[in-house]
């Protein structure tokens, strides 16, 4: 168990800058997610504390000691992969047992180590298979496996997941959860799935082009997003950015239609400043006064109700509803923002205006 | 799984198969066929009439000392251009795969040795090797070492030897590297992350990994150096000094088209000819078990 430090972490692969200076310290215990689309660096940077892939710039620290020119093997970490990457020719009890066996661990305790992950993980049927003859979840419960008898300083996650179907997915994060809350070993855990993120993590650091767009736990992430892109990936259905101005007086943002709307507090530093407004599907509610829609499209997902409206000037705003529906296509429907419902970004930078 | 084509014509099927076994027929069952029946006939000096003669010629052949001679060379001779090719090919594949720099023009280098005809690799040699002409045999002599491979038969079994692997290792080469890339790299990185170090993650799981191509090679690389080493031989020694460099497939040679001992010559064909079945059976039957295939 150990902290992992990532200061001013830079990746470039030839001209191209991958990471461009991450900094970051997980605490002993914690679970951190990378979350980001694809090709934002997220495998890079996990690739790198592995010390599978070479640093540019700054440094990696793994319990306290700078593992910068170390190998993989002299780091103490496991890893699971996207695609597993068991050993093929080797059956689950050795693809378990490989890395205790390297360690000169007597055989009694590799026999007992591997046991117990294969009691928690449910694989103890298996033990004598090799991985062609398992399915896809029991094989990812392998690749967990075999990270686990290791006990190391710290988990690597990429994707680990992303090759399951839906239900199974479910289900493997449930248990990826138990599993981290039981051992409590510090967890790299790098996905583009914002379920996944909300739901498994301490602290998400929300990656994009090579930089760290925020870092916060989930909630803070959520509540107050730092800029436009977190926004937009956090959530869903994303969340609706309109143009706007805020008055002269500053009490209020006004949007093209003429509607106003009040700030929280009034900040008359910022009067006549163009900013974007953020408001969330989920916080526009049915209004006496507001904006007025006409009903595009309206999807039923049961428990709730997504409806896809046009504003007179064109732009789409999304109300998210709860219960079946209660509007058709073709309705006309005015919506208001809730009380402190709105997020201010810089009309510019894209970043948070608090 | 296995893909199944099928072919709505029914006559297709034959026709694309016809010529790969015209010429199985024409190069391969017809004169086996051929050595078959002649190894149990004798043929006058002229060749025209011949008799039925049970196994004679067989028991001649196996009852003549210097066969054992040569087929102790022969033997030498293939495991050491088995094991010398195998080895050398895996080892440039190895280094091939890795990320060094310019490899791509090494690969393509590499690869070049097939493409030559095994006399003209033997001239090659010959300029290297040649105690008066060659580069490396007057280098030799000038360090005062005795370099004579038309003299020394030990010397001469080496340079044939080396030789015959040179030009197999081309062919190994590519093979080794295909296999060695069709390895997961991240199963390698899991090794390593496992706390396998690069000779023990060679051992441990690239090598098991490569096994069916090491396997396949290892059948092709036997009959290489029974059969198709003939060229080199001839070019470079002749079978000298002595017998020194007479392996059986050139004794065939030697006894049959110089000797005109038609019957002796086909005894030791058919004679080969079991031997290399019993070998590549043998090999299926033991070490293909132990071969994973992914
Ligand atoms: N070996 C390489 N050479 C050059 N560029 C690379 C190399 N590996 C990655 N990159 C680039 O670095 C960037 C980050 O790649 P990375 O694999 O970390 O993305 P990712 O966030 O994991 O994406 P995904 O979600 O698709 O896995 C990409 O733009 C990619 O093109
Ligand atoms: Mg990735």
């Amino acid at each position: 168990m150990a902290t992992v430090e990532i200061r001013n972490v830079r990746k470039s692969y030839g001209p191209v800058e991958a990471i461009k200076g991450i900094d970051i310290a997980i605490q002993d215990g914690e679970f951190l997610v990378l979350l980001g689309p694809s090709g934002c660096g997220k495998s890079t940077l996990l690739r790198m504390v592995a010390g599978l892939e070479g640093i540019t710039g700054g440094e990696i620290a793994i319990g306290g000691r700078v593992v910068n020119h170390l190998d993989p093997k002299d780091r103490d970490i496991a890893m699971v992969f996207q695609n597993y990457a068991l050993y093929p020719h080797m059956t689950v009890f050795d693809n378990m047992a490989y890395g205790l066996k390297i360690r000169g661990i007597p055989k009694a305790e590799i026999r007992a180590r591997v046991d117990k992950a294969a009691e928690i993980l449910e694989l103890g049927r298996f033990l004598d298979r090799r991985p062609s003859q398992l399915s896809g979840g029991q094989r990812q419960r392998v690749a967990m496996g075999r990270a686990i008898v290791r006990e190391p300083a710290a988990f690597l996650f990429d994707e680990p997941l992303s090759n399951l179907d839906a239900k199974l997915r479910t289900q493997m994060r449930v248990e990826i959860k138990r599993l981290q809350d039981r051992l409590g070993i510090t967890s790299l855990y790098v996905t583009h799935d914002q379920v996944e993120a909300m739901t498994l993590a301490d602290r998400i650091l929300v990656m994009n082009h090579g930089v760290a767009e925020q870092i916060g736990t989930p909630l803070e992430v959520y509540q107050r997003p730092a800029s436009l892109f977190v926004a937009g990936f956090i959530g869903s259905p994303p969340m609706n950015v309109l143009d706007g101005r805020i008055d002269d007086r500053g009490e209020a943002v006004l949007v093209p239609g003429g509607q106003r709307l009040p700030l929280p507090r009034p900040r008359p530093t910022d009067a006549g400043r163009p900013v974007k407004l953020g408001i969330r599907p989920e916080h526009m509610a049915v209004a006496a006064a507001g904006f007025s829609i006409e009903i595009e499209l309206v999807e039923a997902l049961g428990a709730d109700t997504v409806v896809y409206g046009r504003l007179p000037d064109g732009e789409t705003l999304l109300v998210r509803m709860a219960g079946i529906p209660t509007v058709r296509e073709r309705d006309r429907l005015t919506v208001a923002p809730q009380d402190g419902a709105l997020h201010l970004f810089d009309a510019v930078t894209g970043r948070r205006i608090e | 799984m296995q893909r199944r084509v099928t072919f709505d014509n029914r006559l297709l099927p034959y026709l694309l198969l016809a010529p790969q076994v015209a010429v199985t027929l024409v190069f391969f069952i017809w004169p086996a066929a051929q050595a078959i029946w002649q190894s149990v006939h004798l043929q006058d000096a002229f060749g025209i009439r011949s008799e039925f003669v049970w196994f004679e010629n067989f028991t001649h052949v196996l009852g003549d000392p210097n066969y054992l001679d040569t087929l102790k060379v022969t033997i030498v001779f293939s495991v050491a251009v088995t094991v010398l090719a195998m080895g050398v090919a895996l080892l440039l594949a190895v280094l091939a795969d890795s990320k060094i720099k310019g490899a791509r023009a090494y690969k393509t280098l590499l690869i070049w040795p097939y493409a030559l005809a095994p006399a003209v690799a033997a001239v090659l040699w010959m300029f290297i090797f040649n105690p008066d002409i060659g580069s490396f045999g007057r280098a030799l002599r000038a360090l005062g070492y005795d370099w004579d491979y038309r003299l020394n038969g030990g010397q001469a079994l080496v340079m044939v030897i080396m030789a015959a692997s040179w030009k197999q290792v081309s062919y190994n080469f590519i093979f080794f590297l295909a296999g060695l890339q069709a390895i997961p790299r991240s199963v390698i990185e899991a090794a390593s992350i496992d706390g396998a170090g690069p000779v023990r993650r060679f051992w441990t799981i690239t090598f098991p990994l490569l096994s069916p191509t090491t396997f396949f090679l290892l059948v092709v690389d036997m009959v290489y150096a029974f059969f198709e080493t003939f060229g080199t031989i001839h070019a470079l020694t002749q079978g000298g000094p002595g017998k020194a460099t007479e392996t059986l497939i050139f004794r065939v040679y030697q006894d049959g088209v110089v000797n005109n001992d038609l019957g002796g010559s086909s005894a030791q064909s058919v004679i080969l000819m079991v031997i290399v079945i019993a070998l590549t059976a043998v090999q299926f039957r033991f070490v293909e078990r132990k071969v994973h295939y992914a």
